[in-house]
């Protein structure tokens, strides 16, 4: 039976010999994570149920990266559970600040997922495996809680929606943009169950955080996962890893993709040479449009970071923008790096210097702003442009204040001006 | 499960932000977040439910973040059970795994606010108290029935035993 790169990774986690959409199966999982306010629920439950053993202390990661540094002292009483979990069952991947990242920037980062893994983490952006060739998802923490127990989730085996994207990318659009676009055109719930495969000669060009931010915002398209084939780029970044994990040969990680004939619910087609770069207004990321129509709307704030667009390339982009520039006057620019890897990677090669001298801050890592924790918080009417991947209401801070969704280019090009812009507009 | 109680309305697309704001994640008591529920889309909102009280929204109610806050949100402001049009799918799943009761009705848009309904989970009726109008949710997959049924995942994982594939 033909299968969807999607269908083949959830049925080798199965012992079953076939596996339809609509399905449910009850599915070994390669890794569970956590990280500071889902962890702690789980945390409890295990404890509370009488579990005494972890299914798989390697398969386990945590990462307190949501309020930390601890905001406040309930949250680092969030965060301390984490450590005294890690400890009791020799949680190996318990990453301590200093060493830790954003969650979906470090656990590529670390070689700990890649092709062909079916991950669940307590957290809406698990989807960004899958843009090594993972089948990745977000759950609650009681889903945690029992894969901590059992090593198992139960899911539906997802129906899923093809896009297609052509042509030739049009300066300053990137990743982001594309799925911007996307969410535009179908809706914050037009993947609602469903699994997103990102193909096309577009996709197989693009550079690995790009489509680390396509597949990140899948969510955001309701859409259950976000997957790409992997291909010759995710081999070369699996090899440029620190620590190899348990990876596949790059033969059989080649050999991973859709059957020609596989079964998908819609396919939709974009030719990218069409696409600006886009802006989400207040309160849907689904509200893209190019960011032309938005030149009139001044900035309070600008926060180039999260697990959607902190990465070095996303770092590299802003540095360009703002090289030899400064931030507006009335704008406050928060730039975080992702891991610390990134930080240090980010400090050798000089970008720090261009933001500090920009007049931005640098920031440790951290999720920070992007959730309305800490490190940027919205006053009351105040409005942001942001790299993040929500704008929905009071998502940064005060109920009526404001976000708009960009790539960091723009978002840079907007601190500088002060207002929404293209980067044309200062470069 | 029968429940009957008072009609709360919202809109589409509710999110997770607005059940309960991040700005409470540093806690997981039930009361206090129960406090906080809708807070920024309606200030009064934990004062005026009473217990018992019924959430009707449109569609993708849940959208956003993994946090079963939302959850533990709506339980602890006395609310008894979600009716949507749809929901986001880790709500939807959170609320299977930690029993908080959800139906998706196809189209809620008689459903005013302050009408009273009596729902009646196993059968999956609706029944509006204040129109005299019955309406049918969507039948829940016997895999998911199962989970409800055990009492949330974790008792469904007890009573299979841990090694169960």
């Amino acid at each position: 039976m033909p299968y969807t790169i999607t269908e083949k990774i959830l049925l080798h986690h199965t012992d079953k010999k076939s596996i339809a959409p609509g399905e449910f199966i009850y599915a070994k999982i390669d890794l569970a994570l956590g990280n500071d306010i889902t962890a702690p629920i789980a945390i409890r439950q295990f404890e509370s149920m009488g579990a005494k053993k972890v299914f798989d202390r390697k398969r386990i990661v945590l990462v307190p990266d949501h309020f930390t540094p601890g905001k406040d002292r309930k949250s680092a009483d969030q965060a301390k559970i984490l450590q005294r979990f890690a400890k009791k069952h020799r949680i190996e991947n318990y990453f301590e600040l200093g060493r830790m990242g954003v969650e979906h920037a470090l656990l590529p980062e670390q070689g700990l997922v890649g092709p062909g893994d079916l991950i669940i983490g307590a957290d809406s952006h698990t989807c960004t495996y899958g843009a090594l060739g993972a089948f990745s998802t977000g759950v609650g923490s009681t889903d945690l809680t029992a894969g901590f127990v059992t090593g198992r989730v139960w899911l539906k085996v997802p129906e899923t929606m093809k896009f297609v994207y052509y042509g030739k990318l049009r300066p300053w659009v990137s990743g982001k943009d594309l799925i911007l676009h996307t969410i535009g055109d179908i809706g914050v719930d037009g993947a609602l169950y469903k699994a997103m495969e990102f193909t096309g000669e577009v996709i197989q060009r693009l550079p690995m955080d790009d489509r680390f931010a396509m597949c990140n915002m899948a969510i955001e398209g309701g859409g259950k996962s976000g997957i790409i084939s992997p291909d010759e780029v995710t081999i070369r970044y699996r090899e440029s890893l620190l620590r190899r994990s348990r990876s596949a040969n790059a033969r059989k990680i080649l050999k991973l993709k859709s059957d020609r004939d596989a079964r998908y619910c819609e396919v939709r087609e974009y030719n990218v040479g069409k696409i600006m770069p886009q802006v989400s207004s207040p309160h849907l990321p689904s509200n893209s449009r190019p960011v032309t129509r938005f030149r009139d709307i001044k900035i309070d704030q600008a926060v180039i970071g999260s697990c959607t667009n902190g990465r070095m390339t996303d770092l590299r982009i802003a540095a360009k923008v703002l090289k030899r520039k400064r931030v507006n006057s009335n704008v406050r620019l928060i730039i975080i790096p992702t891991t610390q890897k990134i930080y240090l990677e980010a400090v050798k090669e000089g970008l720090v210097d261009i933001f500090l001298n920009a007049g931005a801050l640098f920031s440790t890592p951290t999720c920070g702003p992007c959730l309305g924790g800490h490190m940027g918080i919205l006053a009351k009417g105040e409005r942001a442009i942001a790299t993040t991947n929500r704008n929905f209401r009071g998502r940064m801070g005060h109920p009526d204040s404001e976000v708009y969704l960009s790539n960091p280019a723009v978002t840079a090009a907007s601190a500088i001006k002060g207002r929404i812009a293209h980067p044309d507009e200062v470069i | 499960m029968r429940f009957k109680g008072k009609v709360w309305r919202f809109g589409d697309d509710v999110n997770t932000d607005e059940i309960i704001p991040a700005r409470f994640l540093n806690t997981q008591d039930e009361q206090e977040l129960g406090a906080h529920c809708m807070e920024d889309i309606d200030g009064e909102f934990s004062k005026k439910v009473s217990k018992g009280d019924i959430i009707v929204a449109g569609k993708n109610f849940g959208c956003g973040s993994s946090r079963e806050h939302a959850q533990i949100a709506i339980k602890g402001s006395g609310i008894s059970c979600v009716i949507a049009e749809s929901f986001a799918r880790i709500f939807y799943r959170n609320s299977i795994n930690v029993g908080l009761p959800i139906l998706e009705v196809k189209d809620v848009s008689k459903i005013k606010e302050g009408t009273y309904l009596e729902i009646d989970l196993d059968k999956g009726s609706v029944l509006n108290l204040s129109e005299n109008e019955a309406y049918r949710s969507q039948p829940l997959s016997k895999f998911i029935q199962e989970i409800i049924a055990s009492g949330g995942l974790l008792k469904w994982i007890r009573k299979r035993g841990k090694d169960a594939k």
